[in-house]
């Protein structure tokens, strides 16, 4: 079984999320002897070479052709497996949009969908392989679990959750190798259950994948300011927990942060989530602003987006003092 | 070749055409996929009547056949065939289009009424197809079957190519493709919309074996569908889009068309005669 010891996290973290999620995948047959899992000419990619060694068999590369992969996987799900299929986030949500919409919307068969390099991690390959609309499309189709893990820790721990899901989800991968940790140690986590890391009564911070630790770090600062910080990891975008939105409503501001677009994600879940309530505070949305940027490195991308720790409490700064 | 069978065949492929024509006439001013479903009607009667197993009262048992519709548009034929094997009653067929009805203008997934997947929107069988084929293989069932049914139009779509690499790519010997090769698409003639053929060619260039048939002798369907192969195997059935009806035959207005009374009296008079 696999051990959420200090030694393991870091490991884990030095790999990144593609290289957790490939270990974390070796766990899974033990788990459901059904697994299988495709890849779209991405063994590597993907942190599976150990699992193409180990488990030959329960590998299939299905090439250049992410379409076909997703069907493939349905045909697989239907016959009583449970197939996990990874790609770049980008082509899993919009190459294969219309085999996602049918298969694992409409027919609600058990595809777990890996997309990898969701966000800015890969910006410098510039914005075909980018990926900050998958969870604007992913949330959009019905029936689909959307899980986002803050870190490698907890990629590998929706990994292993993903397999005990019987219907589809989409698992979305941010980071690059040295991902920093919000986990150092073994945790719970649950499906749909968000996580408050930090305590704070002013202003509540919603943050999903890799914007989990930059929010913590924002936190840190604005405390500094004298500004009391909640920090929610939601690290299941859809179905959004909803008791951990209404616990944000007691703060005199909401601030959503993700690597990902401020149209239709994260930020966009919770304000539908808030629209019909009658007593809400504002809501800061952080994520990408909508455009496609100048290829970059990741830290550089980071920064051009507002999305280190120290600009996202700078954002939270300038709102609050327009609120007073 | 049993006699027998053929016979079953034929007055199976009767039957169904009425049944079309008048599921096309109940679905009123909506009309419905007409020309494609009379098409494939022999094809329907070949695979169900006389090539696959089933089990009508274990529709999902595993020594099954399956057999995965992805031109959907064409789900009257397929509707028609289960009624014949007693999947389904003619009540339910008349409830085609009709609100709250479980017989959809394209399928939707219900195995227990013999339908395994949802489909309709085109390009997506195949790929179904090879995962089932290859979950079958992985499960050590070397008995089933699995069969898709593709238009020939439906081919211009660039997904079915990709899963047909990957049938040969695993040497999916269980898979049987039929296409439909009736020569038209919503807009005219395949060859003026987008060039598919030869399609033989095109199959066997992609590691299949691939023959060519009359997509409306049931006799000719039987036999190729009756070879065993050691890799995928496409049948390019030869047909005629509306065939039966003299004044849909090859009119492309049909592949979606509503009858008048007359024309349904004049139809259902030729496809009984």
């Amino acid at each position: 079984m696999i051990d959420f010891t200090p030694s393991n996290i870091r490991m884990w973290s030095r790999l990144g999320s593609c290289g957790a999620f490939g270990l974390a995948a070796l766990e899974l047959p033990a788990i459901d002897d059904k697994v299988v899992i495709l890849t779209s000419d991405l063994t590597f990619f993907s942190g599976l070479e150990r699992f193409k060694s180990a488990f030959p068999d329960r590998l299939y590369n299905l090439g250049i052709a992410e379409q076909n992969m997703v069907g493939v996987a349905a045909g697989f799900a239907k016959e009583g497996f449970t197939p996990f299929a990874t790609t770049y986030a980008a082509f899993a949500s919009l190459r294969s949009a219309d085999q996602v919409k049918v298969n694992m919307g409409y027919m609600k068969l058990g595809i777990k969908l890996v997309g990898l390099t969701a966000g800015l991690s890969v910006g410098i390959l510039g914005a075909t392989h980018m990926s900050f609309e998958d969870i604007a499309v992913m949330r959009a189709i019905p029936n689909i679990v959307v899980l986002s893990p803050a870190d490698c820790a907890e990629t590998v721990k929706a990994t292993l959750a993903a397999a005990k899901i019987k219907g589809p989800v989409y698992l979305r991968l941010t980071g690059a190798m040295n991902n920093p940790s919000v986990y150092k140690e073994d945790y719970a986590f649950e499906v749909g259950k968000a996580v408050t890391l930090r305590d704070g009564s002013d202003v509540a911070v919603i943050a999903t994948g890799t914007m989990v630790y930059h929010s913590l770090q924002a936190a840190e600062l604005l405390a500094q300011q004298g500004v009391s910080c909640r920090v929610v990891n939601m690290h299941t975008i859809k179905p959004l927990d909803m008791e951990a939105v209404n616990a944000a409503r007691g703060a005199k501001l909401i601030v959503t942060v993700e690597e990902h677009g401020v149209i239709g994600g994260l930020g966009s879940a919770v304000s539908e989530a808030l629209a019909g309530q009658a007593h809400r505070p504002p809501q800061l949305m952080i994520g990408m602003s909508d455009c496609y940027c100048h290829a970059a490195d990741y830290p550089y991308l980071l920064e051009q987006y507002g999305l280190t720790g120290k600009q996202i409490a700078e954002k939270v700064l300038i709102s609050l003092e327009r609120k007073q | 070749m049993d006699q027998n069978i053929i016979k079953k065949c034929l007055a199976a492929s009767k039957e169904m055409r009425k049944d079309v024509i008048r599921m096309t006439y109940n679905a009123g001013n909506n009309g419905a996929h007409v020309g494609g479903a009379l098409s494939m009607i022999e094809i329907m009667a070949a695979l169900y009547l006389g090539v696959m197993k089933f089990n009508i009262q274990n529709p999902t048992d595993e020594a099954r056949d399956r057999f995965i519709l992805s031109k959907g548009h064409g789900v009257m034929a397929q509707y028609a065939a289960l009624k014949q094997i007693g999947m389904i009653t003619d009540d339910e067929l008349m409830t085609f289009k009709k609100n709250e009805t479980f017989l959809y203008a394209h399928p939707s997934m219900n195995p227990e009424k013999g339908i395994e997947f949802s489909s309709g929107s085109l390009g997506q069988g195949l790929s179904l197809g090879v995962g089932t084929a290859l979950a079958l293989k992985r499960k050590g069932n070397e008995t089933s079957g699995v069969f898709v049914l593709l238009g020939d139009g439906e081919c211009n779509e660039g997904s079915v190519w990709e899963a047909a690499m990957s049938a040969s790519h695993y040497k999916l010997s269980n898979l049987t493709v039929i296409i439909d090769e009736n020569r038209l698409q919503y807009d005219g003639p395949t060859d003026d919309i987008l060039s598919i053929e030869p399609l033989v060619y095109k199959w066997n260039s992609f590691g299949w074996d691939a023959v060519s048939v009359d997509g409306h002798s049931v006799e000719q369907l039987l036999e190729a569908l009756s070879v065993k192969k050691d890799k995928p195997y496409a049948v390019i059935a030869r047909t005629v889009k509306g065939k039966g009806v003299s004044f849909m035959e090859n009119n492309p207005y049909w592949h979606n068309g509503r009858l008048s009374q007359q024309q349904y009296e004049q139809a259902m008079a030729e496809v009984t005669a």
